[in-house]
């Protein structure tokens, strides 16, 4: 479970103090202020430094890999190639192309799925019901859960003789026999959709909640006082206040959903015939279990345009309409 | 009389979306604990039947005694927990301390920090995975050979290559310095007064006083730390170093019996979970306050 946050915007910090140290009228304050400065740099730097190693050297490393050869056990240093990396992977490369339509496919099922079903579960549990926490607290649980640990028991479930076969022959008298789901080039990706969908709902849930509560009582009040029903009461007045927890739902649920992997590593490793391999699958199998570095860092920059260019796109959709 | 039971059949009404949803949420889970008991021969034959989400039969431990028979289990959790532990323990301090400076103290260059930081939150980790791995095997590294220290190079296979680059956090960060700018100033300017030091400002009246953001910030960096798969299944081969989820992956290819990997699974989970039922509300305010913060 990563927090990618990109509608945070930097918050205006206080900088009078600065100010008011530097006007020499009183010294003490600029003598703290000097002090501060030195206590700051000290207090920043081990953050900074982590930073800057294992972040910021990484996401040039990235830009500079993806035009090299560099492979990860190799005695010649990377040679440069140009755009050879980007070339090979959309003109001789057709995993490539396969994992961009799969990992695209994933998404657009998963996000508007996924946020409408969460918003509805909030809807659910935001009532003045006795016992409502417990259900927030189950609803909750497959989050809290590793998706790798997730990921063995639904291939457990899925498969032929399997808990879900097993369930639908029961509960259709043996009429509905279901499928070999992960094996079947037609289900394998559906199957990995809904446990996806299944494991993070509870925590998209959580956030609806939480907008849910910001929208005050008065103006459900003032609503039915007008005579609105349940659902002219959503659309006029719940719909409207969830704007801002929308676009961080959007964000968080498209960025997780192109990052897959862990499912597709356990369950299919990309089979079968390529249907449900990803993006990020697909760079590790190139970048790191080939060692071809420098094609692995070109895909996973392709990935990280995507992600950027999805970003931008939402929060300037949102932006129009404010 | 009729008043009653329309409500009492309306109350029902309301429960029934919820109970189905919590039964949705719960039977895999279920299914796996229970499983975790059986014999293979049973939880293929009790797989058709309500059997298959109950402790019905032969009920025993034989599975998770088998998983420690066949993979170092032991060695696997202590590695997990030695990992989270750091990770979440030095990511507290390191990341208030930043948040502390990036909140309270003046300084050039503090807005462009922040920025830089809030920044980087767009990367999401797989971008950097690839290319990490390639720079990480490249790092300065000390090795004690006949107990003296020597130069190497290369952090694959190691305990700090699964620690260090996970310690600095900018959602961290972002959060400690929210918190932070929320404390009225006037306590330090009252302490400078009395001579106390900027770290002593942070030590000692910051960091009692932040008690929900130290709480947060553990619970946000805990799972991920815990539930690592995709870094320590790239820079961990040796076996003695593995942690729990990448023991997953291992005890597939050795092709057990699905009961003990059903008993496998349920002893990484039940910490968790154990410890997300005891602190649940701290957990879901957590989550709740990462996402409406924006």
């Amino acid at each position: 479970m990563t927090l990618p946050a990109q509608q945070i915007t930097p918050h205006a910090l206080p900088d009078e103090a600065v100010t008011q140290a530097l006007t020499g009228r009183n010294r003490r304050r600029a003598r703290a202020a000097r002090q501060g400065h030195r206590s700051a740099y000290w207090m920043v730097a081990p953050a900074t430094l982590l930073l800057l190693l294992f972040l910021v050297v990484p996401v040039l490393l990235a830009f500079g890999l993806s035009f090299t050869n560099a492979r990860l056990i190799s005695p010649n240093p990377p040679r440069f190639v140009g755009g050879d990396n980007f070339v090979r992977a959309f003109t001789q490369d057709p995993t490539f192309l396969r994992s961009l339509v799969n990992t695209f496919i994933f998404a657009v099922v998963v996000v508007p799925v996924q946020s409408a079903l969460a918003l509805g579960m909030a809807v659910l549990v935001n009532r003045k019901l006795r016992g409502v926490t417990l259900f927030r607290i189950i609803y909750f649980i497959p989050v809290v859960t590793s998706i790798v640990v997730i990921s063995v028991l639904w291939e457990f479930m899925y498969q032929r003789d399997g808990l879900i076969n097993a369930l639908l022959s029961r509960v259709s008298g043996g009429a509905l026999e279901g499928a070999d789901w992960l094996n079947d080039t037609r289900t394998a990706l559906g199957a990995i959709i809904v446990l996806s969908i299944w494991q993070a709902v509870g925590f998209h849930m959580i956030i609806w909640l939480s907008g849910l509560q910001t929208i005050p009582e008065e103006l459900y009040e003032a609503a039915r006082m007008d005579g609105a029903n349940g659902w002219q009461q959503f659309r006029s007045v719940t719909w409207p206040g969830l704007r801002s927890t929308m676009v961080f739902i959007l964000v968080t649920i498209t960025i997780q959903a192109l990052g897959l992997f862990a499912q597709i590593d356990v369950m299919t490793q990309g089979g079968p015939l390529d249907t449900t391999t990803t993006l990020v699958y697909h760079a590790v199998q190139q970048g790191y279990r080939r060692q071809e570095t420098g094609y692995g860092a070109a895909i996973s920059l392709i990935f990280f345009v995507i992600v950027l260019v999805i970003a931008l796109v939402q929060r300037w959709l949102t932006r129009e309409k404010d | 009389m009729t008043t009653h039971r329309t409500s009492a059949s309306r109350r029902l009404l309301s429960y029934l979306p919820m109970v189905l949803l919590a039964v949705f949420f719960l039977f895999p889970l279920v299914f796996m604990l229970v499983s975790s008991l059986k014999p293979d021969a049973q939880i293929l034959s009790d797989i058709d039947s309500p059997q298959a989400f109950l402790p019905t039969g032969d009920i025993s431990l034989a599975n998770y005694a088998g998983v420690f028979e066949r993979v170092p289990v032991a060695r696997f959790l202590a590695n997990s927990v030695l990992v989270t532990v750091l990770i979440v323990g030095l990511g507290l301090v390191v990341n208030s301390m930043a948040g502390f400076a990036l909140s309270r103290l003046e300084w050039s260059g503090r807005k462009l920090v922040l920025i830089l930081i809030i920044a980087t939150l767009i990367v999401p980790f797989e971008t950097i995975a690839i290319p990490l791995v390639y720079w990480v095997s490249k790092l300065p590294t000390i090795v004690f050979e006949n107990g003296l220290p020597m130069y190497d190079f290369g952090w694959l296979n190691s305990y700090h290559v699964q620690i260090v680059p996970f310690i600095a956090n900018a959602f961290s960060i972002f959060l400690f310095t929210q918190y932070f700018s929320t404390i009225p100033p006037s306590l330090d300017e009252a302490a400078r007064i009395d001579g106390a030091g900027w770290f002593t400002i942070y030590r000692r009246i910051i960091v009692p006083l932040s008690g929900p953001a130290f709480a947060t910030v553990a619970i946000l960096t805990f799972l991920p730390a815990w539930n690592q798969y995709l870094w320590p299944l790239m820079v961990v081969q040796q076996e003695e170093l593995r942690p729990v989820m990448v023991g997953v992956q291992y005890f597939f290819q050795i092709n057990p019996a699905w009961g003990e990997v059903m008993a496998y699974t349920s002893l990484i989970t039940l910490p968790v979970l154990v410890m997300f039922l005891a602190f649940q509300r701290a957990f879901v305010s957590s989550i709740a306050s990462s996402g409406v913060k924006g």
